[in-house]
């Protein structure tokens, strides 16, 4: 359909534009869009209360916990909604490190917001360990095993995420749970980059995730605490569902959330053989087609939906902002790109060439069309800027 | 760190990914083969790109120093 504005110009035509970042944020699924708009209608009222309001805000809550907990393999009942990823890490492992002030370990490429629990830990008296990754970002679990030998030390509580969302890496998640349970120790499971994509592990203690990852909406995080697991909320609490998270509900939100994760739970191991193919078959060609170029994570152990490159002598800003002005958007670890001006933490822990970084993370709706039309892009931006520097 | 001499010294202090490894780059086709480029660099994002760019274009990292000012030295020999 043409428009035509008032002043009877023609208006532009607009380019079609291609997202490739579901790694920051998979586009709200339809399904969460059509039932955020009922649950907005339907689960407003305060879930607490005996009216008949209330009680049906309860059940569309209840029901929405009982997928999110399907989905991770644990009780309803162990489940919280907090209202962010952030938010979620943050109280889950506050709620074990003031519990028992055990070492905390961490692997090197976590999310930034465990990270920054650590360094908070240090200043309230705790201490942490870093376990690192080899170059393609896989934890290295002896170091990890050696670690928690170290029983004269105390208790230990482990942080590794299951997947990596800018190395794509995946971890080993089997072997990380067994060192854990033979040294006794908690251990807590980013899955922010697996929920409703791939199986989630067994064996961790407290798990988290984030709604707008997998196309829910924006505002929905998930903590999971299994039953017996040492947590006691580290901040002030109230009296309402959950101590995990305080204050009131955004049961529709919520019920949103849950719906899309349904959605791509149910169709995730066919999603994941599509995906796998695609992204495959991009990292391949640009490794035949542009040279210098350092391909990040594992060839196999790899999410599905990403690919991760870097390209020598090329200024990862200029990269994705030449390719959003040619209709593609995608990340970039490089630190002209972050807000710190350092290097994505990521990347240094994996040693990895960090500038001219991008990373395409495939939506549920990606096509090897487009992907075949962001490769010319980028073979054409990465050529015209190592151009315009001379011979190298 | 070695007591080579160097036969070129790149200033690259105050200058920003990816520039040093630009520099670096042209610097070394000015050398002849065995010859080794210092390299000074304050962005600490050379700390992964220099051994990168040395692994990636088969050139030989001699060594890395880091001063408390932030400022890292790199010496790498053209192969």
């Amino acid at each position: 359909m043409s428009t035509t504005p008032a002043d009877g110009s023609e208006s532009a035509p607009r380019r079609p534009r291609t997202y490739l970042d579901a790694g920051s944020s998979e586009p709200l699924r339809p399904i969460a869009r059509e039932t955020l708009t009922a649950a907005l209608a339907e689960g407003w009222a305060d879930p607490l209360r005996l009216h008949s309001e209330g009680r049906r805000a309860r059940l569309l809550f209840d029901s929405a916990r009982e997928i999110v907990a399907d989905e991770l393999g644990c009780r309803p009942a162990d489940v919280a909604f907090p209202p962010s990823g952030t938010a979620a890490v943050h109280a889950g492992l506050y709620g074990m490190l003031r519990r028992r002030r055990p070492r905390f370990i961490h692997s090197s490429v976590e999310h930034s917001s465990v990270l920054h629990t650590a360094d908070h830990y240090t200043e309230i008296g705790g201490q942490y360990v870093t376990v690192g990754v080899d170059r393609d970002g896989r934890v290295d679990v002896g170091a990890l095993k050696d670690e928690l030998d170290r029983a004269e030390r105390g208790p230990s509580l482990v942080a590794i995420q299951a997947a990596n969302l800018e190395s794509g890496a995946l971890q080993p998640v089997e072997e990380i749970a067994a060192a854990c349970a033979d040294a006794d120790a908690p251990w807590f499971v980013d899955a922010a980059a697996i929920a409703g994509r791939l199986p989630m592990p067994s064996g961790w203690s407290v798990a988290t995730a984030s709604a707008h990852k997998w196309g829910g909406p924006a505002g929905v995080g998930v903590l999971a605490v299994r039953r017996g697991v040492g947590w006691r909320a580290a901040t002030v609490s109230d009296d309402r569902l959950d101590p995990r998270s305080p204050g009131y509900e955004n049961i529709p939100a919520i019920i949103a959330a849950a719906a899309a994760l349904q959605e791509m739970s149910n169709g995730a191991a066919e999603r994941a053989d599509r995906q796998r193919a695609l992204s495959d078959r991009l990292r391949s060609r640009i490794a035949a087609t542009i040279p210098d170029v350092e391909l990040i994570g594992p060839e196999d152990g790899r999410l599905p939906h990403v690919v991760a490159c870097s390209f020598l002598y090329v200024d990862g800003e200029v990269l994705v902002t030449e390719l959003d002005q040619l209709g593609f958007a995608a990340a970039s670890g490089s630190a002209c790109t972050a807000s710190t001006l350092e290097p994505s933490h990521v990347l240094a822990a994996m040693g990895v060439l960090t500038h001219g970084n991008v990373r395409i993370s495939l939506t549920v709706d990606t096509t090897e069309e487009e992907l075949d039309a962001f490769l010319t892009a980028l073979t054409g931006v990465v050529a015209a800027t190592r151009d315009r520097l001379g011979p190298l | 760190m070695s007591e080579l001499t160097a036969d070129v010294t790149l200033d690259c202090i105050g200058l920003r990914c990816p520039l040093p490894v630009i520099r670096l780059a042209q610097a070394i086709r000015s050398v002849p083969p065995h010859g080794v480029v210092r390299l000074l660099a304050d962005d600490p994002a050379a700390l992964a790109d220099v051994p990168a760019w040395c692994r990636m274009r088969d050139q030989e990292l001699l060594g890395v120093d880091r001063a408390d000012d932030g400022v890292a030295t790199f010496e790498v020999r053209r192969r």
